[in-house]
């Protein structure tokens, strides 16, 4: 098991030490706060649906959270172009414990850039509508980020090279993000699109986040929970097969 | 200690490795020579577990990688070809990993590192992030990490690869020491002949995937009739210059490279 913690500790260390790369990536959480935030404020408050900064926060972080896990997930590929993987594929541990300690690091990791931009919202002038409350929304990010780091690994083992990245950005990232309901309300959709975001599984990270945060929920605080821990247990179990072919 | 038997290994319609045979026994310091492409890498990843063979039969200290590969991970270090550090940690950051990959008490792990740190003049710089490391010193600490777990079998696939002759020559005094105190089988390959000269106690030479020679230096010299090893090698693989095929990574590079000058 120290194998599982000393990966876990690798990850922390070198997002410790990436401090420009931290500042770097609260940059884009920000700059939807803002925009949309205070941009698209008027309009939503004159549909009824009060303020849209208190809205769009839970979908930020939801935000912040899968892009930092999927891309620590992915950065196994830079472990394959850098070396270091095949390090750990001559070592005498399992493979699956290896994936497990990268997975919860950069889940770790996600969370964490999940809370400084939780200050961030903070300071932008969101408020938790019940703070004692708030640990709940510790869960729900920790959930979101274990599916995703998984499922970046399990996109890491797979792909070979960089050119990769792109693909799975604009056409796994990107959707899962917009159509996820980060951005604006699942309700009153067409129909073959509310099926689409149903499907998503940020959704249900974004409805959980929004259900403790400012207690407006879509589909349940139990259900968004059920839902993406099942998830997370079948990503972990397809990662770690994925993992497990790995070539070099 | 490593015993290959009639070992065969295909990539789609080519041949890698061709029935090769041979054996090192323990304590032995044991050349694998050829040029480009000549499959000594693919035979090296046979014999760490890290490609499955197509055919033949292969024992490192008497385990079949492919059956027993947990148990033969931890009888081996191995210095890859390219390098394989994790270049924003610490040196010291990258022993003590290694150090818990391969099960190393903390106490033996910690002291041990000190050694190997220092023998190979890296103890100064353990606590900076190995990303500035000159090339030099990047390959003496993966040479230092792979001895970590007091391995039985030290296996370095190029290990002077662009490294100068100070380095070079620095390298394997320290290589041979390590041989001769921890009784540490060393398997290597190289392309400078002269290493091979001074450091094998015997060699064996591949080429097209086919072992064309072993025996020890002066018996390959003897058996072509040359001065030099390098001049024997030459007498057995020919003098014709080998293009190795560019991996997936180099050609996707191509391929980009194409698409953004035509843009």
């Amino acid at each position: 098991m120290s194998a599982v913690y000393i990966m876990w500790l690798r990850e922390l260390r070198r997002y410790v030490r990436s401090r420009a790369q931290i500042v770097a990536s609260l940059g884009q959480p920000l700059l939807y706060l803002v925009a949309l935030g205070f941009g698209l404020g008027p309009v939503f408050q004159k549909a009824g649906q009060g303020s849209y900064l208190q809205f769009v926060a839970p979908g930020v972080i939801a935000m912040t959270v899968l892009f930092s896990s999927i891309f620590s997930g992915i950065g196994l590929l830079w472990d394959r172009q850098f070396g270091f993987l095949k390090e750990t594929l001559v070592a005498p541990v399992p493979r699956i414990q290896i994936m497990l300690g990268r997975t919860l690091g950069s889940a770790t990791v996600a969370v964490i850039q999940g809370l400084l931009v939780v200050v961030v919202c903070f300071v932008a002038g969101f408020r938790i509508v019940d703070l004692s409350r708030a640990p709940l929304a510790l869960l729900f990010m920790g959930l979101i980020a274990c599916l995703f780091s998984a499922l970046g690994t399990a996109i890491g083992s797979l792909l070979e090279n960089m050119q990769g990245f792109q693909l799975v950005m604009n056409f796994l990232v990107m959707p899962i993000f917009f159509l996820s309901g980060a951005l604006y309300p699942l309700k009153n959709l067409p129909t073959l699109f509310a099926a689409v975001t149903r499907i998503d599984p940020l959704s249900y990270g974004v409805d959980g986040l929004r259900t403790i945060l400012i207690g407006v929920s879509q589909f349940g605080a139990i259900t968004d929970a059920a839902v993406l821990a099942a998830l997370t247990a079948v990503l972990l179990v397809v990662g770690s097969y994925c993992f497990s072919r790995i070539q070099v | 200690m490593i015993q290959v038997d009639n070992l065969v290994k295909k990539f789609g319609a080519m041949t890698a490795v061709d029935h090769i045979s041979f054996a090192v026994a323990q304590g032995e310091i044991f050349a694998f020579l050829g040029p480009n492409g000549a499959g000594k890498t693919t035979t090296i990843k046979m014999l760490t577990t890290l490609l499955p063979p197509d055919g033949g039969k292969l024992q490192v200290d008497g385990l079949d990688p492919r059956t027993q590969a947990h148990e033969v991970r931890k009888r081996f270090g191995i210095v890859f070809q390219d390098p394989s550090l994790d270049g924003e940690l610490s040196a010291a950051e990258n022993m003590e990993m290694h150090g818990i990959f391969f099960h190393v008490p903390r106490k033996l792990r910690v002291s041990r590192t000190e050694e190997l740190l220092r023998l190979f003049d890296l103890w100064e710089k353990r606590t900076q992030p190995v990303k500035f490391f000159s090339g030099g010193m990047k390959r003496r600490l993966e040479i230092a990490r792979a001895l970590l777990h007091t391995p039985k079998i030290l296996f370095l696939d190029e290990p002077t690869l662009g490294l100068d002759p100070q380095t070079r020559n620095q390298m394997w005094t320290q290589v041979k020491n390590l041989n001769q105190a921890e009784r540490v089988t060393v398997f290597l390959t190289t392309h400078y002949m002269d290493e091979a000269d001074r450091m094998a106690q015997r060699l064996a030479i591949i080429d097209h995937g086919r072992i064309v020679a072993q025996g020890t230096p002066e018996e390959l010299k003897k058996q072509t009739g040359t001065p030099s090893l390098e001049e024997a090698f030459l007498a057995l693989t020919g003098s014709q210059i080998r293009d190795e095929m560019a991996g997936n990574a180099d050609q996707m590079r191509q391929v980009a490279k194409m698409w953004s000058a035509r843009r």
